[in-house]
């Protein structure tokens, strides 16, 4: 079955180590998932999944996003965007910290997203920053707002600052995104298949006027 | 078909010229307007519902029962009652006298609104609102078909032996669409009811109301009212013409940058590329309105807001000229072809109480 992993990265400048770390990430997860190197219980144990990605740039979507929140509808670009976001087996969001916190544009994204659209979706948080001193963002700032969003967050989330990019012999930052990476594969390969998207759900009309009915 | 045009009846400053009207003069104007969409020829004046300032129309049935006064053909309506907030009890009985003196050329629109405050103001909880939706209406729904009502519900006194008064002109209750934007649930509540669905696109693009268009159907269908075809569906529009399509947009473009709503957001290239306004000439306006069908079908009703971001009244009236004049006539000409024969037509209390005669004689 193919599941599909969505990585939405909010990095400005071109290239950028928010992207390098979410490609990272992704590369890590997308290992994990093909090689079924998961803890499977519950499955039935064969090989692994394949694995869709799509890497969403809200570099490119800033125009939209901010016409957005005027009019209130997405333009036809961000509309693919956030329905694939919505849909998608799994999460990578990757912020840079800009004046200590995710970025506006990063916040920004997730605003004009419905607020039960990412209910149960898998999410693994990572951020990047010039020293280390705000890896704390990530437990301060980028979890509540996904728990308030009710999706799934990883336990491992993970902080690149600058120096990390050259710490020759130390591994911490490769491990870390492996580890986060398998707590996000289990999730994605645990999943029942995404529910499509676009469909209207809908309260049948008893049900709505039988909430209703006054008790006793 | 029915076409017609809806008035926000806001009070914006026109960005030409910085000048502002008066709550006064923008009342009175509504009212012209009302008036000359009969005089152009068109079938439906309806006046939005709002509680705060900028917005003068507070009282709906009080303008619409001047207006109903003042002319002879035209159907009032309203873009939206809000069915959340007021009392079922007080609409039953504002619109109920409002048909009477009217000759029955009444029907309303559902709304919840959009105006948060609104909900406290008048003391009631808007994480509430689909469920205040859903109960008023069922209660409003039954005062004008039962003589004698007792009821309970979960937001309101109950009533024990409560007759709402005028019944019905003829014993037809005024006929009711439901206003949405983006909820199911009140696509399903129209389809339950068999009562009419209007989608206010004007600010969205069409991907959106397909679906929401297609649940109705699916469900009027389900519950039945008819076929999907038959089902009751209304549609707002925008526009601003001109004979040539360069003058309205050099016109328009200062309401538009400056317009409550969508002002200061996307370019009005955009605006006019992904939702249903129309800034050009006549036959643009015809083209683009036309598309609708395709989109969601045949339908009923076709409204226009014409008098928003502060147009000059007499730009609105110049407006409503070329609206009766060049383009209604041509659609209606054009929506009829291919019509089937048994998709209706827009409802008025002849055709309900026609329809209810029907059904008595059958019975």
């Amino acid at each position: 079955m193919t599941r599909h992993l969505v990585v939405i990265t909010a990095g400005l400048s071109q290239p950028s180590s928010t992207r390098l770390l979410a490609d990272r990430l992704t590369a890590a997860v997308r290992q994990q998932v093909t090689d079924g190197n998961v803890d499977k219980s519950g499955s039935d144990g064969d090989g692994g999944s394949e694995v869709d990605v799509r890497v969403v740039e809200l570099r490119d979507l800033a125009g939209d996003i901010a016409q957005n929140m005027v009019t209130g509808f997405p333009g036809p670009q961000l509309r693919d965007a956030v329905e694939a976001v919505t849909s998608a087996d799994g999460l990578i969001a990757v912020t840079p910290v800009f004046t200590g916190s995710y970025s506006g544009l990063f916040k920004s994204f997730f605003d004009v997203i419905d607020k039960d659209a990412l209910a149960g979706t898998p999410v693994l948080i990572a951020a990047t920053g010039g020293t280390a001193r705000h890896s704390l963002v990530l437990e301060h700032a980028m979890r509540p707002l996904f728990s308030y969003l009710r999706a799934v967050v990883m336990p491992t989330a993970v902080y690149a600052a600058t120096e990390d990019w050259g710490a020759a012999g130390d591994d911490t930052l490769a491990l870390r995104i492996d580890r986060a990476a398998a707590e996000l594969a289990a999730q994605v390969t645990a999943r029942p298949a995404a529910r499509a998207a676009g469909a209207e759900t809908f309260i049948p009309f008893d049900r709505q006027l039988a909430d209703l009915t006054p008790q006793g | 078909m029915q076409f017609g045009i809806f008035t926000v009846g806001d009070v914006t400053t026109d960005a030409t010229n910085g000048r502002t009207p008066s709550e006064h003069e923008r009342i009175k104007a509504m009212v012209t307007i009302a008036q000359k969409a009969e005089e152009v020829g068109l079938d439906v004046f309806a006046t939005g519902e709002h509680h705060n300032p900028p917005f003068v129309p507070s009282s709906p049935t009080t303008m619409l029962g001047y207006v109903a006064a003042r002319t002879d053909r035209l159907i009032l309506s309203t873009s939206t009652t809000l069915i959340t907030t007021n009392d079922p009890v007080k609409i039953a009985e504002d619109f109920a006298m409002l048909q009477h003196l009217a000759d029955g050329r009444v029907d309303l629109m559902m709304g919840r609104g959009n105006t948060g405050p609104v909900y406290p103001w008048f003391g009631k909880d808007i994480r509430q609102g689909i469920p205040l939706a859903v109960e008023n209406y069922a209660l409003l729904h039954k005062l004008w078909r039962e003589d004698t009502v007792d009821w309970a519900g979960k937001f309101r006194t109950p009533l024990q032996s409560f007759t709402s008064t005028p019944r019905p002109l003829d014993g037809v209750p005024p006929f009711v669409w439901h206003g949405s934007i983006r909820s199911p649930e009140i696509a399903e509540q129209a389809a339950y009811y068999g009562d009419g669905f209007f989608a206010n696109n004007i600010f969205w693009p069409k991907e959106h109301f397909k679906k929401l268009i297609g649940l109705y159907r699916d469900r009027f269908a389900h519950y039945g009212h008819g076929t999907p075809e038959q089902a009751i569906v209304g549609l707002g529009g925008q526009v601003f013409m001109r004979k040539n399509s360069q003058d309205a947009v050099r016109e328009f473009r200062p309401y538009f940058d400056n317009a409550p709503v969508y002002g200061h957001g996307p370019s009005l290239e955009d605006f006019t590329d992904q939702t249903p306004l129309t800034v050009g000439s006549p036959q643009e306006v015809i083209d683009k309105t036309l598309t609708f069908r395709e989109s969601f079908g045949d339908y009923q009703r076709q409204l226009f807001l014409m008098d928003h971001a502060g147009l000059p009244l007499k730009t609105v009236l110049e407006q409503l000229d070329l609206l009766g004049e060049e383009v209604v006539p041509v659609l209606r000409r054009e929506f009829a072809k291919g019509r089937p024969a048994h998709v209706p037509e827009g409802p008025t209390h002849q055709s309900l109480l026609a329809r209810r005669d029907a059904q008595e004689v059958d019975a």
